[in-house]
């Protein structure tokens, strides 16, 4: 956490053409070292990556409609679902009129699609979370029910907060498949397809051994995944606790609703105190009504601490892929060493260590000299080849360290400032709470003071 | 309760002059103070009970002294109930706590069942001290200050067990014959006496449910002031922020206990008293129907009967005294009553919305101090729905 802010304004993306510090790095070479590099224009891909400058100054998107439709899945059985509409928008100068330029239906499906996409193209990116698939976390009063029109419209929401992540992020907005989701309706999912990422992606299982087995890891990373796992398990238990405080609250507001019946029936055998209890037992209804907008209002803060409750699973994916890399790296070392210490021990004829080799020689024999030139020259390409690889390596670590961690910190600073504005408007919305409970209370005294 | 407020209200018309009763010898100012505490519990071979203890202060001169300490058990005022609404069938004799709890816990020395029975039972006392003929009764004198010896003495004399067997026989033959000719004013009388019943349970009802629904919003809602001071252990610049939210969450956690106890301790108390005032009531309608009824059948008897009419004429003649003597005390204990239950009722529901507009208020200056420590960003945030 001692980097320094990183430019946003370059793109970071891995540079091949750098000076090297150390040509025969070991595993130790590759930890947290920062490689000086020159900006370099190139992406992923020269095809994946696109002039247009999507950051959200130009443009802007949002998600406006959501639709059921019906049609026909895979497995051609019909299927309901629910298709929204993205707009995209641009604006030519700054409070300028915007003008709609692109209009298109998707998916949540294709969403995912492209947040996959996202994921294997720039694993050092902590790529913007989807809102969820299934509610989780609902108090009794809420639906879910994917069908639900209020989770649709929650979900809506989190879709164009996706969309802006994405567009608002310097390296993610000019990405081309993101550019195609937003303007070209037909054929993308054919387009996202053919890049072919899905092969490129790593496989679970390696990346599960790699975590176990990785020996010098970048502490900072290790440190991060702790704290991901720590943040992931606390959000979700405050989730739990304010979905059970909700429920609690709704009812205590709701029983006071009785007392708004019971009032005006019993107004109705009174004289003098008729009209007090009449105006008594309204009080009572607004009070029990008026916890369905507070609630309404809670639970858009909720969606907020979802939010980064998804976001700790995608700082989890850069810790993997890091540990991923490290553990090649390393294996890459230590193969490159044992060789190394095999060419010695055929050079000098001391066995230092165990070696089938070793021991076939010793039961049926030494080998002649030529046989052992040829081998040893073999390792010695291996060897030169290694080599290069270990450089090719290594570099590609510290450059994938330097830039990771260069967008975990714009993270970080993005998550404080955001989770600080919720925190802040949670507290908001608990005194407009306070305010309307002093309010209706006060009338339901002075209601009984002048009965 | 404030007798000063009260005024006659009955028609000035020279005629029900003669029969009205004035209270207007109630002392303007209080001079029997009562108070009950210190419970105890006692264990015999046959049975356990609780005692409690019964302080009367009084500058009356027909007490012996100023002050008196007695010991008396539940039984005892059980007794005394009984003798007022005996020698006082159509006054409005007040409500003693239930004999136990059926529902629920059964736990009769749990706790809080003896110290909600102890104020039952300590406003009971009192609301026969402020009423204006009941606080001269002589075996509420002999309540208040005979040794506890002398107490069981004293119950034994009265009404032998035969002549209660008697009259109860007599009763339960009136009850079935029933009353003709009920006044329009008892009608109306009894028929709101069955709604406000109703209402009075209903309101007791609602009342307990909402102490349970804040009961478990509390038990929830401890929990999640520590959740977001657990995250502010995992942070750096935030720390502050969630602390601060988990340190407001906990004061208002408070806020909520207090409020609940408030609840508990003073309108759950006063509904109730009302629920048990509806039974009294019943109870003083249904006795008022006796003595007109034991007056119809004596009627009836003089009309069918040819001999003894001159005894049954005086008997007839009595009975109409007694009934007149009923339905006038009924009447003016009637108006007292309606106005010290609009008062206890209306000031409890008052002062139950007064916690609440102060729990709100507490809570309010809570978050608003929070925001006041945010307020570099919360300067940024448009100021919402400002009144």
């Amino acid at each position: 956490m001692e980097q320094a802010a990183p430019d946003l304004e370059r793109p970071l993306q891995p540079a091949p053409l750098e000076p090297l510090g150390h040509p025969d790095a070991g595993p130790e070479a590759a930890v947290g070292e920062e490689a000086e590099g020159a900006p370099d224009e190139e992406g992923p891909g020269d095809r994946t990556m696109t002039e247009n400058n999507f950051c959200l100054k130009k443009i802007e998107i949002s998600v406006s409609e959501a639709e059921k439709r019906t049609g026909r899945n895979a497995m051609n059985m019909q299927e309901t679902y629910t298709a929204y509409l993205v707009e995209t928008r641009s604006v030519e100068h700054i409070d300028g009129p915007s003008v709609l330029t692109d209009s298109l239906w998707r998916r949540y499906s294709e969403f995912e699609l492209l947040r996959n996409y996202l994921l294997v193209y720039y694993p050092h990116i902590v790529v913007p979370p989807l809102p969820e698939k299934r509610a989780e976390f609902v108090w009794h009063k809420l639906s879910a029910d994917n069908m639900d029109p209020d989770f649709v419209e929650r979900r809506r929401i989190g879709l164009e907060n996706f969309l802006l992540r994405v567009a608002s992020h310097p390296i993610l907005c000019r990405d081309k498949i993101f550019y195609l989701f937003l303007t070209q309706e037909g054929n993308w999912k054919e387009i996202v397809n053919e890049t072919g990422f899905q092969l490129k992606a790593d496989s679970r299982l390696k990346a599960l051994n790699a975590t176990f087995r990785v020996k010098n890891p970048d502490k900072r990373f290790t440190e991060l995944k702790h704290y991901s796992d720590e943040l992931q398990s606390v959000i979700s238990h405050l989730l739990r606790v304010r979905a059970r405080v909700a429920d609690r609250l709704y009812g205590v507001y709701k029983v006071h609703g009785n007392y708004g019946r019971v009032f005006s029936e019993w107004s109705a055998i009174e004289k003098e105190m008729g009209d007090g209890l009449q105006s008594a037992g309204h009080h009572m209804d607004v009070y029990a009504s008026s916890i369905d907008d507070i609630l309404e209002d809670e639970e858009h803060y909720a969606d907020q601490l979802k939010e980064y409750l998804f976001y700790a699973e995608a700082l989890r994916a850069v810790c993997r892929k890091h540990e991923l890399m490290q553990y090649d790296l390393e294996m890459a070392a230590q193969d490159l060493a044992s060789k190394k210490q095999q060419c010695e021990e055929l050079a000098t004829g001391t066995v230092r260590t165990f070696s089938l080799k070793g021991m076939t020689t010793k039961l049926f024999g030494q080998e002649t000299p030529e046989q052992r030139e040829s081998r040893i020259k073999v390792l010695e390409e291996q060897i030169s080849e290694g080599e290069q690889q270990l450089k090719a390596k290594n570099l590609e670590g510290r450059e994938f360290v330097k830039n990771a961690w260069a967008d975990i910190e714009r993270f970080k600073e993005q998550k404080n400032r955001d989770l600080k504005e919720a925190l802040i408007s949670y507290a908001v919305m608990q005194i407009s709470m306070c305010k309307k409970g002093i309010q209706v209370w006060t009338n339901a005294k002075e209601c009984f003071s002048k009965m | 309760m404030d007798m000063n407020s009260l005024s006659p209200t009955m028609p000035t018309s020279p005629l029900s002059m003669i029969n009205q009763v004035k209270f207007e010898d109630e002392p303007d100012l209080k001079d029997l103070f009562i108070t009950v505490d210190d419970p105890e519990s006692h264990v015999t071979t046959l049975e356990t009970f609780v005692t409690y203890r019964v302080a009367t202060q009084t500058s009356r001169g027909e007490f012996d002294s100023s002050e008196f300490e007695v010991r008396r058990r539940y039984q005892d005022f059980l007794w005394l109930k009984g003798r007022l609404e005996e020698a006082h069938p159509t006054l409005i004799v007040p409500p003693l706590p239930e004999k136990f709890v059926v529902k629920g816990v059964v736990e009769r020395f749990n706790d809080s069942f003896i110290e909600t029975r102890r104020r039952a039972l300590s406003t009971f006392l009192t609301r026969v001290a402020d009423h204006p003929t009941l606080t001269f009764s002589a075996d509420f004198k002999v309540f208040l200050t005979a040794p506890d010896g002398e107490l069981s003495a004293h119950k034994k004399q009265g009404p032998g067990l035969l002549s209660k067997v008697g009259r109860t026989v007599r009763a339960a033959a009136l009850a079935l014959r029933g009353v003709r000719g009920r006044p329009e004013e008892f009608e109306a009388m009894s028929g709101f006496i069955e709604a406000f019943s109703q209402k009075m349970g209903l309101l007791d009802k609602v009342s307990q449910r909402i102490c349970k629904e804040e009961r478990e919003y509390v038990d929830e809602m401890k929990e999640l002031g520590p959740t977001h001071a657990l995250w502010a252990e995992l942070e750096d610049d935030l720390a502050d922020t969630l602390g601060g939210v988990a340190s407001c969450l906990d004061r208002c956690c408070q806020a909520t206990e207090r409020r609940l106890r408030g609840l508990a301790e003073a309108l759950l108390p006063v509904l109730h008293e009302y629920v048990l005032y509806g039974e009294m009531l019943t109870g003083v309608m249904k006795r008022r129907d006796h003595i007109q009824a034991e007056l119809e059948s004596k009627v009836e008897a003089l009309t069918y009967k040819k001999a003894d009419t001159e005894l049954l004429r005086e008997e007839v003649g009595k009975l109409e005294d007694k009934l007149e003597c009923a339905n006038t005390a009924l009447r003016a204990d009637w108006e007292r009553w309606r106005q010290s239950m609009r008062l206890d009722l209306t000031s409890a529901f008052a002062a139950s919305a007064e916690r609440n507009v102060r729990y709100y208020e507490q809570c309010l200056a809570t978050w608003e101090s929070f925001l006041a420590t945010q307020s570099d960003l919360y300067a940024k945030e448009p100021p919402e729905d400002k009144p």
